[in-house]
This record gives structure tokens, C-alpha cells and sequence, in this order.
């Protein structure tokens, strides 16, 4: 139990995604301008990478992993090289059942969500998570504390963002800086503090 | 010609994907530590992109609209699997320094954006070069930053001792931070500043105008 809540801080605090790793820093930057989209993306996220992890997992051990098909007999078979596109094609996939199921039962967060959730696909979080999954050889269930920790992770990185943001506006930044050039400084200060985590030994 | 000339080194300065199309933030800050590794990483993202539009392009009007990013995501997919592939055969301590970021082309903004964007409404051959274009707008930015994270972090370019540094009995001191994730966002953060004073048409308009001073008198 203990090994899980260590991963769970792990990924929120030690790695996060967007400011230990860059990941998925576009729509970061994008859409970090109001408190309330950033949160409601931040939702988007944390759901779909808690459902792609573990099943990219099952993926990668039932089918894809070397000498994964043994079960069909097929032992020397290694189809490793076709992650990315299983991966990939199980995101887009994810995505698109989570649409069209939140807009036929739960309208209300459909609507909140928005244009959002079609462009989760294309967030590299959620692509990265995966990898990352694949990379450090998480079993299912830590596959899936992985997922929900690195959700909450960037969920959490966005929100202060926008939070950051929403002030940023009423103060006089040099002509050039404006915009997505003090976003950057601004995320790097961040990602200084974020820092100050990696030092935590789980 | 004009017109080629435009599609093709337009992205470097007046256009450039990572400082005004806000597209491929994500690799850019993450590999640039070390020259050699942002190199291959540039080359490997303007093919994709380059091979990606071209493809694209061709099949443009045989494309389901609503499976279209489906469509696009495969061909991508099949391509960044050929250059992962590639790079594990012919550079592997590369391959493993760039970790997940070669995977990740896939779902960087750059590709999909620009086929989204461009391929989906030009032939080929433009598509291709507007494909080479943005990569090298793309590359621009990340060799800028990896030079200066790699000489000022550790004295070094390509590996190759250029300061000095103190611990090799010379004079610099080199700056850690420069070798840290931060400092790529204050690099790639000065940069547009430096370019958006040289050209000023890209400056963004205020959302919110500070009133000016009032006299003492009036506050009073």
C-alpha cells in the first residue's frame, strides 16, 4: 500500500507532467488564460489518462510485449514497434466513446467541457503517460495509480497557471513580453518551485 | 517562386511555429540540453512533418471529414514509427537520451496542426515544402536554445570544451540552472522578446489598459 501512495505523490508533486516534463505543454499554454476552463481541461485530462494508462497497459503485457502472445502460441513474436500506433489509436478511441458517452448521460459536464475533450487526443500528457508506463514497466494497478497521480498532477499545474494568469493581466509587462513571452518566464519560476519536490525521496 | 520562397523560410522568422503558432512547445523545451541530441531531434520533426503533408496532401480529397484526424493520426504514427526504428538501429545513445519525446512527434502540434492547417487544402508539393519550412522554423528555435543551455550550463557545443571550466583548471564557472528544465522556458521566453523587438508587428495587444498616472492634484 505503502509503494502506491509513494508512486501517487511521485507523480502529482516529484514528476509532474507539465513542469518536470513538459508534457502536454501547448494546450498548457493555450488555454491556461481563465480559471475555469483551466479546471474543467484539468477534469478532461485526469479521467482520460486514468482510463488510456491501464489499458495501454493491458495492451502492452497481453499483446504487444516480447513473447506477450504466448497464449495464442505464439512465443517468439515481438510486436513492440507497433506501441506507438496502438497506443495512439487507443487514445483517439477513449476519447471519442468518453464524448459521445458524457453527451447522452451527462450533458452538463459535456457542455462544460466542451471543445476540450477532442483535443485531449492530441495533449502529449496523455501520450507521454503512456510511454513513460511502457519505459518504467508499471504492472496494471500501478499503472493505474500512475494515471490518476499524473492527471491530478497537471490538473493541478494548470489551474495555478490561470490562477497566475488571471492577475498577470493588470500589470505592465514590456511590449515584447506581453502574452505567451511572460507565460513562459512565469512557467519557469514555476517549474523552479516544482523543483524544490524533486529533492523528496518515496 | 516568390510563393516558394515564402512557404519555405516564412516559418523561421515572420511565422515561427513555436513563437507565434504557440505549436511543438513540448519537445522543444525538453531536449534541448544538449546540442547534438536537439539536432536529431530537428531533422527527425521536419521529415515527419515534411513526409506527413506531403502524404496528406495526396489522399487529401479521398478523406472522410468526420475520420480525418483518424486518418491523419495513422499516417503520422506510421511514419514516427519509421524514424524510431531508424534511430535505434543507427544512433541508439541518442535514441535513449531522447527517451519518449521521438514518440511523442506524434502527437506534437507541429504535425498535426500544419496538416490540419496547410495539407488538407494544398497539393503536394507545397504541402511537402510547407512541411520542410515550419521544421526549420521548429529547428531554429530548439538549436538557438540548445546553444545556449549547452555552452553557458556546461562550457560545451557538441560535447566539444569551449569555456573552460573551472573544474578542468580554466576560468569559467559554469551555470547549473542553464542545464535545468527552468531555464528553457526563460530561454525560449527571451528569445520571443528578442524577436518580437525586432519584429513588432507580433506583439500581442494588452487585455487590459493601465490608466495613465493622474496628477496629484486630481487624486487629491
Amino acid at each position: 500500500m505503502e509503494h502506491f501512495i509513494s508512486l501517487f505523490i511521485k507523480a502529482i508533486f516529484v514528476e509532474n507532467m507539465a513542469l518536470a516534463f513538459f508534457l502536454g505543454m501547448c494546450t498548457f499554454l493555450a488555454l491556461s488564460k481563465k480559471v475555469e476552463t483551466a479546471i474543467g481541461l484539468g477534469i478532461a485530462v485526469v479521467v482520460v489518462l486514468a482510463i488510456t494508462v491501464p489499458l495501454n497497459n493491458l495492451l502492452y503485457k497481453n499483446l504487444l510485449q516480447d513473447g506477450a502472445l504466448e497464449w495464442a502460441g505464439l512465443p517468439g513474436v515481438d510486436l513492440s514497434f507497433l506501441g506507438l500506433l496502438s497506443y495512439i489509436g487507443v487514445i483517439a478511441a477513449v476519447v471519442q466513446i468518453l464524448e459521445m458517452t458524457l453527451d447522452k448521460y451527462m450533458p452538463a459536464l459535456y457542455n462544460a467541457l466542451g471543445v476540450f475533450l477532442p483535443l485531449i487526443t492530441v495533449n502529449c500528457a496523455i501520450m507521454g503517460a503512456s510511454l513513460f508506463m511502457v519505459e518504467r514497466d508499471y504492472n496494471f494497478s500501478e499503472s493505474l495509480v500512475y494515471g490518476v497521480g499524473a492527471g491530478i498532477g497537471w490538473a493541478l499545474a494548470i489551474a495555478a497557471l490561470a490562477g497566475i494568469r488571471e492577475k498577470l493581466k493588470y500589470s505592465d509587462v514590456p511590449a515584447g513580453l506581453r502574452g505567451l513571452g511572460i507565460t513562459f518566464i512565469t512557467v519557469g519560476l514555476m517549474s523552479l518551485g516544482f523543483m524544490s519536490f524533486s529533492g523528496v525521496q518515496l | 517562386m516568390s510563393d516558394v520562397k515564402k512557404v519555405l523560410f516564412g516559418p523561421i522568422l515572420s511565422n515561427n511555429p513555436i513563437a507565434l503558432q504557440i505549436l511543438g512547445i513540448c519537445s522543444a523545451l525538453a531536449v534541448t540540453s544538449s546540442l547534438s541530441v536537439s539536432l536529431v531531434m530537428a531533422i527527425a520533426l521536419t521529415l515527419v512533418t515534411a513526409f506527413s503533408n506531403f502524404f496528406i496532401a495526396i489522399i487529401r480529397n479521398h478523406i472522410p471529414n468526420s475520420i480525418r484526424i483518424i486518418v491523419q493520426m495513422i499516417i503520422i504514427a506510421s511514419l514516427v514509427i519509421v524514424v524510431d526504428q531508424v534511430l535505434k538501429a543507427f544512433a541508439f545513445e541518442i535514441s535513449k537520451q531522447l527517451s519518449v519525446f521521438v514518440g511523442l512527434i506524434i502527437t506534437n502540434c507541429i504535425v498535426m496542426g500544419r496538416a490540419e492547417a496547410y495539407a488538407m487544402k494544398n497539393g503536394p508539393a507545397m504541402s511537402f515544402l510547407d512541411g520542410i519550412g515550419n521544421g526549420l522554423g521548429y529547428s531554429a528555435m530548439l538549436i538557438i536554445v540548445a546553444v545556449f543551455r549547452e555552452l553557458f550550463g556546461a562550457g560545451k557545443l557538441f560535447g566539444v570544451e569551449i569555456f573552460t571550466t573551472v573544474q578542468n583548471g580554466g576560468w569559467y564557472q559554469p551555470n547549473g540552472l542553464m542545464l535545468l528544465p527552468p531555464s528553457a522556458f526563460f530561454v525560449i521566453g527571451l528569445v520571443i522578446w528578442a524577436l518580437r523587438a525586432y519584429k513588432t508587428e507580433q506583439v500581442e495587444e494588452p487585455e487590459f489598459k493601465i490608466a495613465a498616472n493622474s496628477r496629484v492634484q486630481e487624486a487629491l
